[in-house]
This record gives C-alpha cells, sequence and structure tokens, in this order.
C-alpha cells in the first residue's frame, strides 16, 4: 500500500520545474518581504519556538563541559582567583571613589552651563547561549528576550568594552549583532585627539575598520577608540577597539585602518545589557521656536 | 508497524518516516552544535546532505516542497533571511529529482562527484544571495562543499546498514 501511493506521488502533481518555480518564487517573495518589510517577525519568533528544544540540546555537551570543568576546580586556583580579584576589586574600589566624586563635579558643572544631566541607563546580565552557525555573519544568542523587557537596538558589553548591539529579540533570547559583522557601524571618538569617525566590522575577520580616513589624520597604532555617543545609542566613553595597524599608502587618499575590539567579542560567556534611558529626538524642536521669534522681533 | 511483510528483502522498501524525521532532526542538530572557527568553514551542512540523501533514496516521498519546508526551519535556526536556506534545498531537491535516475547506473564511490555537483549548487544559491544581500563573498565558505559531499558518503553508508539491520529483523 505504501509503495502503490509512492508510486502516484511520484506520477501525480505538477511537474518538478513547475514545483521548483513554485517554491522558488515563493522563497524569493518571502526573501523580499523579509528584508524589505519584516512583516514576517512573528512567523519567526512561533518557529523559533519550535527550534528552541533543539538549540538547547545543542549546546548541552558545552555546558555540561563547563559545569564540569567549574567542579574540578582546585583549591589552589580558586584561592589564588580569589587574591587576585580582591586586588582587582581594591583598586575598582578606589577609582569608582574617584569616578563619584567626579561624576556629581560633572553633574554640578552642567547645572553651571544649564546642559541637561547626561542619561543614564540600567544593566542586565545575559549569558551567551551559542554563536551563530554561519560563516557570512557574526551574531550570537542570549538568554535573555522580550519576556526579560529586552529591546531590538540596546546596547551589549562585557567588562572590557562595547560587543555589540541587540538585533532581534525571541521570547527566551535575543540576538546580538557583533561589532565585528560587516553591517555593523559605531560612531567613536578617538581618546588622544578626540577625532570623530565610524568604525565598521570588517566582517570576514575579528577585526574593525575606518574607512575614508584621510592619510594627513593623527593616528597610530596603540590608539583607542570610545564610543562618542553621538547616535543616542550607544553611551559614551565606552572603549570599542584599539588601533593595530595604520597603512599610509600615498597611491589611496585614504589612510587604511585596522583595529581589534576591546571587548573579547569572541571569547566571553556573560554579557551585559545596557537599556538606554536616552531620549535623543529633543535637539530638533530648539532651532525651530529660535527662527519663528526672530521674525517677530524683526518685525517690532 | 511494518505490515509490509515481503518474503525477500527488497530494495526499493520505503524508508519509514520516522526515519527520515529522525535523521533531519539529528542534522539540524548537528548544524546547530557550537562550531567555530576552522571547524565551521569545514562543518558539512548536514540538513543539506540529509536531504539529499533523501531525495535521491525516495524521490516520490521526499521532493521540492519539504525541501523548502526544512529550508525555512533552517533559516529559522540560523537566523539567515526567510527563503535563503529554502531556495538553496529547493534547488538541491530539484536537481537530485533530475539525476537521481541517472545516480542508480553509479556506483556508490562514483556518485560522489555527482552529489558533490549538487551540493556545489545549493552553496552557489546560498552565497549568491547572501552575496545580493550583503555584498560580500566569503570565498572560504565554499570548502564546505568538499566536507559535506563526503559526509554523504559516510551517510549514505551508515544509513543503508541502519536499513539493512531492519530487513533483517524485519521477517522476525
Amino acid at each position: 500500500m505504501d509503495t502503490s501511493q509512492t508510486f502516484r506521488f511520484a506520477h501525480r502533481g505538477p511537474s518538478p520545474l513547475v514545483r521548483l518555480v513554485f517554491f522558488a518564487s515563493l522563497s524569493l517573495l518571502l526573501l523580499f518581504v523579509d528584508v524589505r518589510y519584516r512583516y514576517l517577525e512573528s512567523a519567526r519568533i512561533s518557529l523559533s519556538v519550535l527550534m528552541l528544544p533543539i538549540q538547547e540540546v545543542a549546546t548541552l555537551p558545552d555546558r555540561l563541559w563547563q559545569q564540569a570543568r567549574e567542579r574540578l576546580y582546585t583549591q589552589n586556583s580558586l584561592v589564588r582567583a580569589n587574591l587576585r580579584l580582591e586586588m582587582q576589586h581594591q583598586q575598582d574600589a578606589a577609582q569608582l571613589v574617584k569616578l563619584n566624586a567626579l561624576t556629581q563635579e560633572n553633574l554640578q558643572l552642567r547645572t553651571l552651563v544649564a546642559l541637561p544631566p547626561p542619561s543614564g541607563y540600567t544593566q542586565q546580565m545575559a549569558e551567551v547561549i551559542y554563536a551563530e552557525r554561519d560563516v557570512f555573519k557574526r551574531k550570537v544568542l542570549v538568554n535573555k528576550g522580550s519576556m526579560a523587557l529586552v529591546q531590538a537596538g540596546q546596547v551589549v558589553m562585557d567588562d572590557r568594552g562595547i560587543v555589540g548591539q541587540i538585533t532581534r529579540t525571541y521570547p527566551w533570547m535575543s540576538e546580538v549583532t557583533l561589532i565585528t559583522d560587516k553591517d555593523h557601524a559605531v560612531p567613536v571618538q578617538l581618546l588622544r585627539t578626540g577625532m570623530r569617525t565610524v568604525l565598521l566590522g570588517a566582517g570576514d575577520t575579528s577585526q574593525l575598520t575606518v574607512r575614508y580616513l584621510p592619510v594627513s589624520t593623527d593616528i597610530q597604532s596603540g590608539d583607542v577608540f570610545v564610543t562618542s555617543g553621538l547616535d543616542g545609542v550607544y553611551p559614551a566613553g565606552i572603549p570599542v577597539g584599539k588601533v593595530v595597524k595604520v597603512e599610509r599608502d600615498p597611491a589611496y587618499p585614504f589612510a587604511r585602518v585596522r583595529c581589534l575590539p576591546m571587548a573579547g567579542v569572541d571569547h566571553y560567556r556573560y554579557l551585559l545589557i545596557l537599556s538606554s534611558l536616552a531620549k535623543p529626538l529633543e535637539l530638533p524642536i530648539e532651532p525651530e521656536s529660535t527662527v519663528k521669534s526672530t521674525p517677530v522681533k524683526l518685525k517690532k | 508497524m511494518y505490515y509490509l511483510t515481503y518474503t525477500k528483502a527488497t530494495l526499493q522498501r520505503p524508508a519509514s518516516n520516522f526515519l527520515i524525521v529522525l535523521t533531519l532532526l539529528l542534522a539540524l542538530l548537528f548544524n546547530a552544535l557550537p562550531w567555530q572557527g576552522v571547524g565551521l568553514i569545514l562543518r558539512p551542512d548536514a540538513v543539506a546532505v540529509v536531504l539529499l540523501y533523501w531525495c535521491l533514496q525516495k524521490p516520490g516521498h521526499i521532493g521540492i516542497g519539504i525541501a523548502w519546508m526544512v529550508g525555512i526551519f533552517s533559516d529559522v535556526a540560523d537566523a539567515t533571511v526567510f527563503g535563503q536556506h529554502a531556495l538553496a534545498y529547493s534547488v538541491m531537491a530539484f536537481s537530485s529529482m533530475m539525476l537521481h535516475r541517472r545516480l542508480q547506473m553509479f556506483h556508490l564511490y562514483q556518485q560522489i562527484p555527482q552529489v558533490f555537483g549538487m551540493l556545489t549548487l545549493t552553496y552557489v544559491v546560498y552565497a549568491l544571495i547572501d552575496w545580493q544581500l550583503n555584498h560580500t563573498m566569503v570565498w572560504w565558505y565554499f570548502l564546505g562543499c568538499i566536507t559535506s559531499a563526503f559526509s554523504w558518503l559516510l551517510l549514505s553508508i551508515v544509513l543503508q546498514i541502519v536499513q539493512q539491520l531492519r530487513e533483517d529483523h524485519d521477517p522476525l
């Protein structure tokens, strides 16, 4: 009975070519709709719930290995780690006191010159579930999703610098696009000279690059880029990358700059998701009011 | 369950749907394992390999439609654009439908170059879509074709042994 069904199936219905054309055009339609309009996010979320068990099982060996390693820590290494952390903590505490004083002073100065206080941000920890299995992309999935109020656009960092940005949220996890992704750009400032530019992911390597930087720019290897905070997405002053190589080829109008990310973009387990409380759309109102008020004064 | 009790073991007896679904799930699992670096480059696309195996083995059963559906699941698992895997796998299923009769004339080892061709076609379709979207081409991505072709050989041997075992047990 089974064989007869197979037989009928094979010889009935539309021809393979028709079927290919149908499914290929369906795929292309989906591609177009997904890229252009992003209508399919809800479908993706519901399908991702189906895929969740598979992803859980796939990360199981790694998690078991981590747990086993945690159990196998020796007393000696724990004591050493504890000592190191204690020293780090003391150093950090001293710096924190200084930072608090500076923040207070900064706030006072800002009120003196009537600037709005810098926007703060809250943060939450998340653990990397797994890195994207695609050679074309630099993305990781973390275990906090829209249930934990994570939103697309939030900034992700580790203890050393910017790691990336949340680009898509699912109920129980979210997708982080790393700063080394080719399409990813971070507005930055050179710490030494204050020059503002945009740091882009190199794509095929775990590096960052600056495009269209004139040959005469004052930049050297060892320089550090921090976020400029101009975009309203990234909080200002967080380390992003370190310049490792500057090539000044006279044949090209632009210098070729290679940077390495400060954060351990490819090797970390715990990340911080920052929820920025910034309201970036306040500026444009003021010029409008001044424009309106000036003609009135002129008439008088 | 297996009410088709043939007196002699036939080569063409249908594989159970359970086995097909199980291998596809295992393939999705394999692709979802934490691959990194060189491992990621050389990782065979297990879903493509398993799909191709079943497309060639059961051309009436597993066709373009199922390949497309599995592709959609792969798209969700890999967080790629909807339709990227689906289109690549549909094209692969089509090519296997065109070639499966010809492949039957060859010995298993002689089938490898043709399977390699079909897998390369799949990889090319996938990479072309990515190139269209992101304007980059990661050339060493195509190394995966070679490992995929060889894992197809491995899979064929293993699954034929599995099915042989089932047939041996069946009359009892």
